[in-house]
């Protein structure tokens, strides 16, 4: 039976988890974005998650008390360890891809962050807070990308579509909280996502109906992030990352 | 044949003369502002095509704080890009215009990024030099002549020593660090210490662009003023991180007070402005590529803009 402070630790780590996957991912925009001022904003947000997961993943490293550190959180772990959520570890395909990936994101975190600014665990609540302020930021961004692009072009229009029935399985698996979570919710320190849920579901729909979007009705979902079962891309990402830090074992950088 | 210089070229040169700046709706030869548009939009297509060789690492940086600063850095060149495209199209020049002439080649970019960045000890010296290099011609544009260019350099330049001074940092681990690491710093130092030298440019008896600019004071130093000033800067930074100088030839002049350095080898200068650097093509190709690929979106961008428009133009 695992006491309270390791389960905070593994969860913890985990948000350090989602924020860095994403924030990587959106790293990868860098030089690439269809002009100057989205390759500077995309470096924004791309930094701020890079951000959150330091904060999170020294939380962890403090809560472990061994003495291991982000580093060691982020570059020494296997792809089998991680347990962000599958849809932040997705290629950053297209601009329309990433852009309905983040708007995905982002409204959840909005709600997300603003319920663990209430978290028992005051180090977690203040990260949320710093954090909040900066997802509304992306948030904005992500909405006024969202009906640029529906309302754009047909091209758009059409990329957007495409987007949206590639991403929609990957979200269902935000609204399940697992054993660790449900039993962190009931000491008050976790989000309870399924609370969340029924908001999601309408701000999206919402926006999405305002950019002459619609959710897909796909069918499918794919879940396993929260347990470590990922899809294929999230190694590959990982042996990017971590080549240098673990071509030199024990070094300063 | 030369004409004789109008009264409104003799006001001008006593403008600058003076040390007046001149502003983009003051009267200027067309000279001045073909050599200006050349120099600035060179200056912005730099920031930009320099994003690849650094961003190639941001998905490697060996620990967390390195992948932020070095995000950090890379997103402020972008930053540098702009306000420079903005300070050329002062001048009545769009950037969709001096972006085509990066593209199709006619008008070029630092030629250091020509070069590849190998490993994760190029990230500290492409800061600690390339940077270093560009700040030393930097300081001295903050003098130019042309106002808008001097007020963006004042701002370029307070970043650019801080990208200079993550370069180093980077250094400084690797130097103390474990023997790999050592090395690695003293194989990117002797790869990009001599490209680092040929930035500045020929040398002035050499200099095509040279006279004209420092009359102008578009340019306030010459190419081997600002070198020999980089040459003695680097000389104990060096020495500090415990490494071998690249330079066998490098000797203190008691005389000048100055370095005398070993000559460059401009053969090689010429051959990478020429097109035979390993990344020439990979550079250009890099930026027509996400250039096409974000056609979509600016499309969509104007189309949705106009819509708007549309409506509240209907609305009113």
């Amino acid at each position: 039976m695992l006491d309270l402070k390791e389960k905070t630790k593994q969860y913890s780590t985990r948000l350090g988890d989602d924020s860095l996957i994403l924030g990587h991912r959106i790293s990868e925009w860098t030089s690439n974005g269809p002009f100057l001022e989205e390759d500077i904003a995309l470096g924004n947000v791309a930094l701020d998650y890079i951000g959150r997961a330091r904060m999170f993943y020294t939380y962890a490293a403090d809560l472990a008390g061994n003495g291991k550190t982000e580093d060691d959180l982020a570059y020494l772990r296997s792809e089998r360890e991680f347990q962000n959520y599958l849809i932040n570890e997705l290629p950053r395909g297209d601009f329309a891809f990433t852009m309905v990936r983040q708007l995905f994101v982002d409204v959840f975190f909005s709600y997300y962050l603003k319920a663990l600014t209430n978290s028992n665990d005051t180090e977690l609540a203040a990260i949320a807070t710093k954090s909040l302020k900066e997802t509304r930021y992306h948030l904005r961004r992500s909405r006024d990308w969202t009906l640029r692009l529906g309302l754009g072009t047909d091209e758009s229009k059409a990329r957007m579509t495409k987007a949206l029935a590639e991403i929609w399985g990957y979200v269902h698996e935000l609204f399940e909280p697992d054993e660790l979570e449900l039993e962190l919710i009931a000491c008050g320190i976790a989000v309870d996502t399924r609370e969340i849920k029924d908001n999601w579901f309408a701000d999206i729909g919402a926006i999405l109906s305002e950019a002459d979007l619609a959710i897909p009705d796909a069918e499918w979902a794919v879940r396993g992030g929260r347990k470590g079962y990922h899809t294929e891309h999230l190694s590959m990402l990982l042996s990017v990352m971590q080549s240098v830090h673990r071509a030199h074992p024990g070094a300063n950088w | 044949m030369n004409s004789l210089p109008s009264d409104l070229e003799r006001a001008f040169q006593a403008k600058i003369d003076n040390e007046y700046k001149i502003e983009p709706k003051d009267w200027m030869p067309a000279g001045y502002r073909k050599n200006l548009i050349r120099q600035i939009s060179q200056h912005a297509h730099s920031e930009v095509i320099g994003m690849q060789p650094e961003g190639h690492w941001i998905t490697r940086a060996p620990s967390l704080r390195r992948k932020a600063v070095l995000l950090a850095k890379v997103q402020d060149e972008a930053g540098h890009g702009l306000y420079l495209y903005s300070a050329t199209e002062t001048m009545g020049i769009t950037r969709a215009e001096l972006i085509d002439a990066l593209q199709t080649g006619q008008a070029k970019y630092a030629s250091i990024f020509n070069y590849p960045t190998q490993t994760w000890g190029d990230i500290g010296t492409v800061g600690w030099l390339v940077d270093g290099a560009a700040i030393c011609n930097q300081v001295s544009l903050q003098r130019t002549s042309y106002g808008p260019y001097a007020r963006s350099m004042i701002r370029i330049c307070k970043e650019e020593s801080f990208h200079q001074r993550q370069g180093y940092q980077i250094m400084m681990e690797l130097a103390k660090g474990t023997p790999e690491q050592k090395s690695m710093a003293q194989d990117s130092l002797n790869r990009f210490y001599w490209p680092s030298l040929m930035m500045f440019g020929p040398h002035d008896s050499e200099s095509a662009h040279s006279a004209k600019s420092m009359k102008w004071k578009i340019k306030r130093e010459t190419n081997d003023d600002l070198r020999q000033k980089f040459i003695d800067q680097t000389v104990p930074q060096i020495e500090f991180l415990g490494l071998e100088h690249p330079d066998k030839d490098l000797k203190w002049n008691e005389e000048r007070g100055h370095y005398d350095a070993g000559e460059i080898d401009w053969e090689e200068f010429h051959n990478v402005i020429n097109g035979n650097g390993h990344c020439n093509r990979q550079r250009i190709s890099h930026h027509v590529a996400a250039h096409e690929e974000g056609a979509w979106v600016r499309d969509a961008q104007n189309a949705y803009n106009a819509k708007m428009k549309a409506r509240r133009a209907e609305a009113a």
